[in-house]
């Protein structure tokens, strides 16, 4: 894998336990989730009704959307539950001086 | 059924018989699946037509089930612009338009409904619309210029959201609604009332406890006249009318199958044929919530009534009783309703009715039952969780706004 560019996105602590708030990251909006410990982004608009995703509800890994109930699961971005059928995009996450930086790619 | 042979015929490719072939691929079916729609279109879903498509905000195409691609994928021998004319039970044959005939193992009809016609004079003139597919929001979309005044028949929930839609183009909007309240027969009175001042305050004229008698060409040749059943005449150009649907249920009838006011069908989605199944706008079903038999004509229904039948067609375990689920979009306000809110329910309201964000829990023996607001997506999240879990809870506590949601 060639070197990734990292993009500082929020403090670490800027995002709650258990919970998901929005990102403005090079122009994008960014959902980043807080499970257990570990922080996952993900584009914040929904693939199928183009709904917030950092207004919806973070259950575990999956993160269902505000507008129809669908799911992703924030680890991957992979769908989980109608009406989404399509994945989200997903960022590579690290952890550095209690800063969350993404790989935009 | 795993059978590769085994064929399994859809009638129907809306949202539900989208969903149901979808459905039948994912769970890993490998025979024929034959997907009858009477319409050009893919399967879509409908809410975004009297809203963002309707507004020329949203092109058709991206109300779509499935991409083409992720369509085709799942290689179904789709047929558009065809319709079932006869079931042939004992044949286990349906016979299509143009004179074909498909074998069945297992038939889902999702033949939906189509919305009722206004059964008043001058309700054929051009101007006269009704709204339930993409064509229909084409051929309205396309009369509704800004200048132009627009009636809608009916203060249900299409009547309001195409009233919202065009109001914020510029156009003059009325609504008649023959009941005392909008939105009668699903959202409680006080509900009602906040649709109604929120229409009021955008600028849309709301007659309540009336209809209209006829319809007639206007005396200069354009735009139409209407005649209220109160004798009094009101001048527009377009009319809408939201006034219900009927269900697509004669195929079925037809066929002897139990039909009433659409086709009956058991928690597995079974008919009284239990080689036919049904979904959607066209099922009816007893819903537990309810405690009777009932449509549940909603984007929710459509489905998860789809994957079920899919489901049970290939013989796995269901049970559909789902937690009726609605919602409404109008002036940018997000309406969602979770459960079947009834007269008899004790209400607890959270926040101020007079704003645009609260909620309204509808609590039957201490348990919340069903909840409804503006603009409260997260809350509601966090209700339908209580609702689901049956749990008891302490009516202050609903309503005292200190208390996270997160937290009952």
């Amino acid at each position: 894998m060639s070197e990734q560019q990292w993009t500082d996105a929020a403090a670490v602590d800027d995002v709650p336990a258990d919970d998901v708030i929005a990102v403005l990251v090079g122009g994008n909006e960014v959902a980043l989730y807080s499970v257990e410990g570990s922080v996952y982004a993900t584009d914040n608009i929904c693939t199928h009704g183009h709904a917030r995703l950092c207004e919806g509800f973070l259950e575990g890994h999956e993160i269902e959307c505000p507008l129809h109930q669908g799911k992703f699961d924030v680890r991957n971005g992979a769908p989980t539950c109608a009406p989404v059928t399509e994945a989200i995009r997903s960022y590579p996450v690290k952890i550095e001086g209690g800063r969350v930086f993404l790989s935009l790619g | 059924m795993s059978a590769e042979e085994k064929t399994i015929v859809i009638v129907g490719a809306g949202q539900a018989g989208g969903w149901a072939a979808q459905t039948l691929r994912g769970e890993g079916f490998g025979g024929n699946i034959v997907l009858i729609g009477d319409e050009a279109h893919r399967p879509y879903e409908r809410p975004p037509l009297s809203k963002s498509v309707l507004a020329g905000e949203a092109l058709p195409e991206t109300t779509r089930l499935q991409k083409p691609e992720a369509f085709d994928a799942l290689n179904v021998d789709w047929r558009p612009r065809v319709s079932a004319t006869r079931i042939d039970r004992s044949a286990k044959q349906l016979h299509l338009s143009g004179g074909n005939v498909v074998g069945y193992d297992k038939l889902i009809l999702c033949t939906g409904g189509r919305a009722r016609k206004p059964g008043i004079p001058g309700s054929e003139l051009p101007g006269v619309f009704t709204l339930r597919n993409l064509d229909d929001a084409a051929a309205l979309g396309a009369a509704l210029a800004p200048d132009k005044r627009l009636l809608v028949i009916g203060g249900g929930w299409i009547g309001l959201e195409v009233a919202a839609t065009t109001r914020r183009k510029g156009l003059d909007v009325t609504v008649v609604e023959a009941m005392q309240r909008l939105c009668e027969r699903t959202v409680p009175p006080e509900i009602s009332g906040y649709l109604q001042r929120l229409h009021v305050s955008n600028g849309v004229r709301v007659e309540l406890g009336t209809g209209i008698e006829r319809l007639a060409q206007g005396a200069d040749g354009t735009g139409l006249i209407a005649t209220l059943v109160d004798g009094r005449t009101l001048a527009c150009d377009v009319v809408l009318a939201g006034i219900g649907l009927i269900a697509n249920d004669e195929l079925a009838r037809e066929a002897g199958l139990q039909c009433e006011g659409g086709i009956v069908v058991d928690p597995q989605c079974r008919s009284s044929d239990p080689n036919i199944l049904a979904a959607g706008d066209v099922a009816v079903w007893h819903c537990e919530r309810a405690g009777r038999r009932m449509r549940l004509e909603s984007w929710q229904n459509a489905q998860e009534q789809g994957i079920a039948a899919a489901r049970s067609a290939l013989g796995m375990a269901v049970n559909h009783q789902p937690l009726p689920w609605f919602w409404s979009d109008q002036y940018g306000i997000n309406l969602q309703i979770f459960g079947m809110p009834a007269p008899e329910h004790h209400r607890v309201v959270r926040g101020d009715m007079e704003s645009d964000s609260f909620v309204v829990f509808f609590l039957d023996a201490g348990k919340v039952v069903a909840a409804l607001g503006p603009n409260a997506a997260r809350d509601l999240r966090f209700a339908r969780r209580l609702i689901e879990r049956g749990a008891s809870v302490d009516a202050g506590q609903l309503a005292d706004l200190q208390i996270p949601m997160s937290k009952l």
